[in-house]
């Protein structure tokens, strides 16, 4: 009897906890948005990304979301978005996509966000996909180069961002045939669709066949001798990498204790110079002579109006953190979506959201134009190459601007625009 | 025939950083018969100490020695003030309490350190020393080589010669009879944990430069790699982990050169299965652990 | 011989005490599992009414992370076999699914009895991998069987990114799931939905197990755990009985993953990664481990407290350079307090920790015995 009794108990408290958990918060249903459209009311607008702060992978990537934040600080600072100021909700998901499932479901069944903006991660950000679609959150400038976000007819509420990997890897192979023509190239790749589609950009520029000795790594294996060992030994030139910026690193580390000197084209993703002379440490100097690309303006080009306005917000509402390219990443994407939010009128809903986004025609710091249309929902279409000299990674050449399947790389040489004065965009 | 010795050299520099590590969890096992999954981060924390006193004092020497003295000190601490309140009787609870700490110790260093990677320096040329046109040694190979020969050693002589040593294999495979005659026992056990730890410290010093940087999760996959090393070796036997660790390195190395990166887990459980079942106790179990 | 054995349950009566009086009234333990199973599930349709959306979905989520940790119980805590590689065997079952379902879905097949189906697939390859990994298994012990199953747990993961032609890689596989039948009404929340699919086919397979521990088998799985010499004598073979626990466990954790799945509606290897595995562990063990009510709290712990944690920080308000480091850090910092602080004020689990609350409650009232 004495064991049934305490069987009852057991099963009783496993209830009753049940009930608690679920029943601790299960009223604060009500949350922000209150009225017809979630996350916005008169005076607020809330929206939600998904981040790995912690875990092996936040790395730099860590850095992106606060900056993105501080940027809405500084315009909530500045009277808001049509009066109303932007509440931005950060969710660290640790780079796993198990996590980011419930992390995003927090964030639009019970914080009601407006908008997801910005999710970071092609593996994480692929399987809430469907659960955006399906709740009609609109899902803003993914960051992450897949082609997976420009499906307008399978996914409408979904836009990238960052130029696609197959861009990147068409822009760098140009580079290579025009200044590099006759000299062994070889490609170094993420064991995914980053270094998969790159390599494929690069091959349609180059033609098939011509990149000499292809090698892969992976995440979770941090030893690249065996693959720069068979760049030296097949006597590569030039060397293609797509790799994030730790294994950019530790492959120029490598070859340089294997004695082998080739020229660099780095992928956007793992050519942020800052990062990767900090990892290097004394090794720095390797990094001279690499090229990389980027779309937005350079973080070390005190010059420019743009990193003047960003380097002011990050000592005012970001607390004075290092200032790198994921700084500069983190508030363009805040100066867009005020940009959006601007464009889409004082009557927020969540169709008109999308639609202005389609209409496309937005400026602001990008190097290249924003592809956005009815029909095309990826991000910038283009880079423009840097090279590192002296220890300073700066621009050269044009911009380019190409497409993700057979077009031609093109020039492009419209003229960047400056911010406006106090920083927040106007209507146009 | 120049890749192959490439490839061996490369893998028998990692393997015998891998070999200490593996030392490490040994140390633990045959003190408190406790697989320490901290084992990774607790050496994370001593190398992020003596990041901080070398950039503090510019010098690589006083950082070595203070990040050993660090582990020592921290695997003190980690006996003394959660590992002995541990309900050992199931083997399970101290793994989880180990996991605990894991979570703990990579968050404080997130917090106090930030997650971006740190740079690590190494004290010696890493460039290799070329023989006949082969990239062979760099002076760094040769340093990890010399350091972990001398711990290796080192623990090997006072475990079969010094009173301490026997002492403390006393209390690991007989505490009560130990008690009896006079044995510290739990003295032993703090020693035991300091050691390993102190050993995992010296470990994460080595390997870390050759790696991504410093970062409060750099040693994870060394210590998956290291406690494979360790199984395969066989968890009783030091030898064996230094054996083992080895092992694991050239496998790893040749897997990766010659097949690709992406099959080095299915190599790794490929190398273990062939090696336990054959000897499910490892390759140097003392007798056949399968007893039934 | 205890040296080399696996895991030890911390606290339990001498088996066949408690065993003997349950074995005469076998018919009503089957009628008692059932009655609550019915019970469960009212309540459990009442819940899914009374909280909301996200409520619902992390219960659902409970469920499945239910069936895993039920399957590690019965193996680690019933038969004393250590597992780090259940996440892997979540993920066989998780990709099953989601190759069935596809291949329903490129068929234009619909139909309320596919995704079952779909489930049965998934346990059925789930318990082909489990049965070679547990062949493996049973010739090994403590920490070699954990070198094992580790090395399992992060080959599976790697195999997707291997053959990324058939998995798709890192980004992994969608898994279409139909909605919910019109039957329900148009405006049938998707969540309560998921809530009834995972809850009533993990009700289900906690009902099977709770039959098992109770029957024969389950005394031969207890009876290797405390001895296998004495079980050997007793007839028992302990080979086979250890190869049919990790049989059962894998069939669970491979209902488990499929679940996971079919929630998520995707599958990528980076959810079933060795993080995955050793979450599993902390959570039976914490939870209380050999007894299915551990495995409940077990899964409630994995989804409650990553949630609880973040709720605690976000009450604090900090400044942004500090709120910067702590983001993310703080809740795996309380996490791990709590790991540790549970393990050493509740070496039981909190299942151990509640019957000895029970005991000494029921100590107090003298009068109710009988």
């Amino acid at each position: 009897m004495r064991r049934t009794a305490r069987r009852g108990l057991a099963i009783a408290s496993t209830i009753a906890l049940l009930i608690t958990t679920v029943g601790c918060s299960g009223d604060d249903g009500s949350g922000p948005g209150g009225g017809s459209v979630p996350g916005v009311t008169d005076t607020e607008i809330v929206v939600g990304t998904h981040m790995p702060l912690t875990g092996p992978a936040s790395a730099g990537y860590s850095k992106i979301a606060p900056a993105t934040k501080a940027y809405f600080d500084y315009v909530n600072a500045n009277g808001g978005v049509h009066g109303r100021k932007i509440t931005y909700k950060i969710m660290d998901d640790g780079y796993n996509p198990a996590n980011t499932q419930q992390v995003v479901r927090q964030l639009v069944l019970q914080d009601k966000v407006f908008a997801i903006l910005n999710g970071l991660g092609t593996p994480t950000h692929t399987g809430v996909l469907d659960f955006l679609k399906s709740n009609r959150v609109p899902d803003l400038f993914v960051a992450s180069g897949s082609r997976s976000w420009d499906q307008p007819d399978k996914y409408p509420g979904t836009f990238g961002f960052n130029p696609d990997y197959t861009v990147e890897g068409k822009i760098l192979a140009n580079y290579a045939k025009a200044n590099l023509a006759g000299q062994k190239v070889c490609f170094l790749g993420q064991d995914d669709d980053f270094g998969r589609d790159s390599l494929a950009g690069v091959e349609k520029v180059l033609g098939p066949g011509t990149v000499a000795v292809k090698q892969t790594y992976v995440t979770s294996n941090t030893n690249v001798a065996p693959q720069i060992g068979a760049f030296k030994a097949a006597g590569c030139q030039v060397v293609m990498l797509a790799t994030v910026p730790g294994f950019t690193a530790l492959s120029i580390g490598t070859a340089a204790r294997l004695g082998f000197k080739p020229q660099w084209l780095v992928s956007n993703v793992g050519a942020d110079h800052p990062t990767l002379a900090k990892q290097l440490g004394a090794a720095a100097p390797l990094l001279e002579g690499v090229i990389g690309t980027n779309y937005l303006p350079m973080q070390n080009d005190t010059a420019n109006p743009w990193i003047q306005l960003f380097m002011r917000i990050n000592k005012s509402h970001n607390g004075d953190a290092p200032f790198d390219g994921n700084t500069v990443y983190g508030m363009s994407v805040g100066y867009l979506f005020v940009q959006v939010l601007l464009a889409a009128g004082k009557d927020l809903t969540r169709e008109k959201v999308l639609e202005t986004v389609q209409k496309g025609g937005f400026q602001g710091p990008g190097l290249v134009p924003l592809r956005f249309s009815a029909d095309d929902h990826s991000g910038y279409g283009g880079q423009r190459l840097s090279r590192v000299s002296k220890g300073v990674q700066s621009y050269f050449g044009p911009a380019y601007e190409t497409d993700e399947a057979d077009g031609p790389v093109n020039e492009y040489s419209a003229a960047p625009v400056a911010p406006p004065a106090n920083g927040v965009p106007t209507v146009s | 025939m120049d890749r192959f010795v490439f490839l061996t050299i490369d893998g028998l520099s990692r393997g015998a950083v891998y070999a200490a590590f593996a030392l490490a969890l040994v140390l633990i096992w045959r003190a408190a018969r406790v697989v320490n999954f901290a084992q990774g981060a607790m050496a994370v924390a001593a190398a992020y100490v003596a990041y901080t006193v070398s950039a503090e004092t510019g010098s690589y020497w006083l950082g070595f020695v203070v990040a050993i003295v660090a582990g020592l000190l921290l695997g003190a601490l980690v006996d003394r003030a959660v590992m002995r309140f541990v309900d050992h009787t199931s083997p399970l609870n101290p793994v989880i309490v180990a996991l605990g700490l894991v979570l703990l110790i990579q968050a404080v260093l997130g917090m106090v350190y930030g997650s971006e990677f740190r740079p690590a320096e190494a004290p010696f040329s890493r460039s290799a020393l070329s023989v006949g046109g082969v990239a062979v040694l760099s002076p760094y190979d040769l340093f990890v080589f010399a350091a972990i020969g001398v711990v290796v050693s080192g623990l090997a002589w006072m475990f079969a010669r010094t009173p301490v040593g026997l002492r403390m294999r006393a209390a690991a495979f007989a505490p009560e009879v130990s008690r009896l005659l006079g044995v510290n026992v739990g003295g032993m056990l703090t020693l035991g944990w300091a050691l390993a730890s102190g050993v995992g410290a010296l470990a994460a010093m080595l390997v870390i430069p050759t790696e991504l940087g410093l970062h409060p999760h750099a040693m994870d996959l060394v210590f998956v790699s290291a406690f494979t090393a360790a199984v395969v070796g066989g968890l009783d036997s030091p030898p064996g982990a230094v054996v083992g660790g080895l092992v694991v390195g050239l496998l790893l190395s040749y897997v990766s050169g010659y097949a690709g990166s992406d099959l080095t887990p299915l190599a790794v459980l490929v190398l273990l299965l062939a090696v336990l079942l054959v000897r499910p106790g490892g390759l140097f179990a003392p007798v056949a652990a399968r007893r039934v | 011989m205890s040296a080399t054995r696996a895991a030890l349950p911390p606290t339990r009566e001498p088996d066949g005490v408690g065993e003997r009086p349950v074995d005469r009234r076998r018919g009503s333990t089957l009628l008692r599992h059932l009655t609550f199973t019915l019970a469960a599930a009212l309540l459990l349709v009442g819940v899914s009414y009374a909280v909301e959306p996200f409520r619902n979905f992390q219960l659902a989520t409970v469920a499945a992370y239910l069936c895993a940790t039920a399957g590690l119980t019965v193996l680690t805590g019933l038969n004393g076999q250590l597992s780090l590689g259940h996440g892997a065997l979540m993920a066989t079952g998780a990709y099953t699914v989601a190759f069935c379902q596809n291949a329903f879905a490129d068929r234009g097949m619909t139909g309320g009895w596919l995704l079952p189906l779909s489930l049965g697939a998934a346990i059925l390859s789930t318990v082909v991998v489990g049965a070679v990994v547990g062949v493996a298994a049973a010739r090994l012990r403590g920490p070699y069987l954990a070198g094992v199953t580790l090395a399992v747990a992060i080959v599976v993961p790697a195999l997707a990114v291997t053959f990324d032609g058939v998995f798709n890689g890192e980004q992994g596989l969608s898994v279409p799931v139909e909605p919910p039948p019109a039957s329900l009404g148009l405006y049938f929340p998707y969540e309560r939905w998921q809530l009834w699919l995972a809850g009533a086919a993990t009700l289900l397979a906690m009902l099977l197990l709770a039959n098992l521990i109770r029957s024969r088998f389950g005394r031969t799985f207890r009876a290797v755990r405390d001895d296998e010499v004495a079980a050997r004598l007793a007839g028992i073979h302990v080979a086979r009985t250890q190869v049919l626990a990790f049989v059962v466990s894998a069939a669970t954790a491979g209902l488990g993953g499929a679940l996971l799945a079919v929630l998520a509606q995707s599958v990528s290897p980076g959810a079933f990664s060795l993080t995955l595995s050793l979450f599993l562990l902390m959570a039976v063990v914490i939870g209380g481990l050999g007894r299915l009510a551990g495995a409940v709290w077990g899964a409630v712990l994995l989804v409650a407290l990553p949630d609880l944690t973040h709720s605690v920080t976000e009450l604090l308000t900090l400044s942004p350079a500090v709120a910067q480091r702590l983001e993310g850090n703080l809740p795996l910092a309380i996490f791990g307090v709590t790991l540790i602080v549970v393990m050493i004020a509740a070496p039981g689990g909190v299942q151990g920790l509640l019957s000895r609350l029970g005991r000494a409650l029921l100590a107090r009232l003298p009068a109710r015995r009988s």
